[in-house]
């Protein structure tokens, strides 16, 4: 890596580059059906199953928490209110966040920069086909879409995680719990949550593809690509997580 | 028929490092052309230059008659349809077997029925000599099956131009010849130009018709293959002599005092050895059976009269 002090931004400049021309790819025909196909089963394979065991003890955690803290306020009523509202707003999207990274964005990584290196992509490019069209496109797509499918899942899990943990460990009352389900969470947190999800997603495949197209040297260069792009790909998600919420709380009205 | 190709003063740098500078000349159409030079003078970056996956930053390439340096992104994709290259290890794509491998360029760019695409698929690799291996994946084959493997690929769109980046590498000596054996009948086959990057030199004395050498950031010479054969430029006598004394080091380059020094130190006993190093190497030819077209008749009897004379030589040597 180079020290000057235009490297980093030359870098940030070519990954958004490369983010415009993926949007100005997309529509273009024909659509790679096979490979989106392909590519949403792989990332929704190395996914799943990570995703449903981490937010199991995410919403417990939650539950936990809420659970003594509502007990000492008096308020056991709220309990469900809030772990419901703390797995859906926040949670959710950055379980998911985490996950596609980690898994999914490391697989599109590893593989797009073994392709680079063996000068896969440079004989794509010379054979008249656009990787941006063929590989990255329909990658992104797909991630965007588990993105999407898996921040249900952690809602889901991580609700029934809470629920589980608080009723039966900490004696809390089912009807309680069900009853201010709807107290403070809204339907369109789960929409922001989903809307979070899969912009958590574009933007974790198009690190993920930029570090891979772009590994070189060797088979070391494609393990600093994958490392590299997670680390990016966490601060991008983070910062990203707190200004999609921020400009939520300005433009949806609150409840309670 | 090929198409030329026409470099003028072409520049490329990573950084501050040049990798070579000025560099001018021109792909005459339908012939085969060597590139040689030292190992790291940059022939793999002129090749990725000249299919526009790497930018210069002086100079331009023109090619049926547009300047594919100045040329925008998706324009290049339609100029490398006339381009078929070979890259060092085949370039395969490791996750589908050598039939689809083939097949891959011609399913992306034409509407062909499958039955057509099979038998276009199955001619290619009959003529690089894979039929049987179509199911197999390119980490189960050898180096020298996957860069036939790539060569078919290549073949497949019927480009005018092809480029072999080191055909040679990592194989036989037989593997080679086999190889070289192959590009001659293809260049009789299919008329296109054909650029061949390399350090073999044993191959670049009897496959082209043109021989140019890198070396030192700059394109020593470029010519046909007699004129560089017989040159007494001190870097392509050393280079195309395999011999230690001369201007190319282990490192990269040396001082002019050691090279004049080794140089004179060669001297005459040297010269004793320079007609055999300098003897042209005899052209190979097509093989029998390929119907040649008239420039490679045209060769093949230049050739033959070549080879009459060197043995009347030989014979007024014996008496």
């Amino acid at each position: 890596m180079s020290l000057s002090p235009t490297g980093a931004l030359r870098q940030s400049g070519s990954l958004f580059a490369m983010g415009l021309d993926v949007l100005r790819t997309v529509p273009k025909r024909p659509f790679q059906v096979r490979e989106f196909i392909q590519q949403a089963w792989f990332v929704a394979s190395v996914t799943i199953l990570p995703t449903a065991l981490v937010s199991i003890p995410f919403g417990a955690v939650i539950a936990l928490q809420i659970g003594s803290l509502t007990r000492q306020l008096g308020a056991q009523s709220f309990s469900g209110a809030a772990s419901v509202l703390a797995v859906l707003r926040e949670a959710s999207p950055i379980v998911t966040a985490l996950l596609i990274a980690g898994a999914g964005g490391t697989a599109i990584c590893a593989d797009l920069g073994a392709r680079k290196i063996r000068e896969e992509i440079d004989a794509m490019q010379v054979l008249g086909i656009d990787p941006i069209h063929r590989l990255v496109v329909p990658r992104v797509l797909a991630t965007m879409l588990v993105a999407v499918l898996l921040n249900g899942l952690v809602s889901v899990v991580g609700v029934a995680g809470g629920y589980f943990f608080n009723v039966v460990l900490q004696n809390g009352t089912p009807g309680a719990y069900l009853a201010s389900f709807t107290t403070l969470a809204q339907l369109s947190d789960l929409w922001a949550a989903e809307l979070k999800a899969l912009v958590f997603g574009a933007i974790a495949a198009i690190v993920a593809s930029y570090k891979g197209l772009t590994a070189k040297g060797g088979p070391k260069g494609v393990g600093d690509a994958v490392n590299q792009s997670v680390v990016i790909t966490f601060m991008l998600l983070f910062v990203t997580n707190f200004v999609m919420t921020a400009v939520y709380f300005q433009i949806v009205p609150q409840r309670g | 028929m090929g198409v030329e190709i026409c470099v003028e003063g072409l520049t490329k740098s990573f950084g501050r490092q040049v990798i070579w500078q000025d560099v001018s000349l021109t792909l005459p159409a339908g012939e085969v052309s060597v590139m040689l030079g030292p190992s790291g003078t940059g022939k793999s970056v002129f090749l990725k230059t000249l299919v526009g996956l790497l930018r210069p930053e002086r100079g331009s390439i023109r090619i049926a008659g547009q300047d594919i340096t100045t040329l925008r992104e998706h324009e290049l994709y339609e100029v490398r349809k006339l381009f078929g290259v070979l890259f060092q290890d085949g370039a395969l794509f490791g996750s589908m077997n050598l039939y689809d491998n083939i097949a891959f360029p011609l399913r992306e760019h034409t509407r062909k029925p499958e039955g057509e695409i099979r038998r276009i698929v199955l001619e290619k690799m009959d003529m690089v000599g894979l039929i049987g291996a179509e199911d197999k994946l390119p980490g189960e084959i050898s180096g020298g099956m996957r860069k036939r493997a790539g060569l078919a690929r290549a073949l497949v769109l019927d480009p005018e131009i092809i480029l072999f980046d080191e055909p040679d590498s990592g194989l036989d000596p037989v593997r080679v010849a086999y190889l070289n054996q192959l590009i001659v009948d293809l260049n009789a086959q299919i008329d296109a130009t054909f650029l061949i990057v390399t350090h073999d030199i044993a191959s670049a004395r009897q496959v082209p018709d043109n021989i140019g050498l890198l070396f030192r950031r700059e394109l020593v010479m470029f010519g046909p293959r007699e004129q560089l054969l017989t040159s007494e430029e001190p870097v392509v006598r050393q280079f195309l002599g395999g011999r230690m004394q001369g201007p190319i080091g282990m490192a990269e380059e040396k001082d002019a005092a050691q090279v004049e020094q080794e140089l004179a130190q060669l001297g005459e006993a040297a010269d004793a050895a320079v007609p055999d190093v300098l003897e042209l190497t005899p052209r190979l030819l097509p093989t029998e059976g390929i119907e040649r077209p008239p420039r490679w008749v045209e060769i093949a009897d230049r050739e033959a009269l070549r080879r009459l004379r060197a043995s009347v030589r030989g014979r007024a040597g014996d008496a």
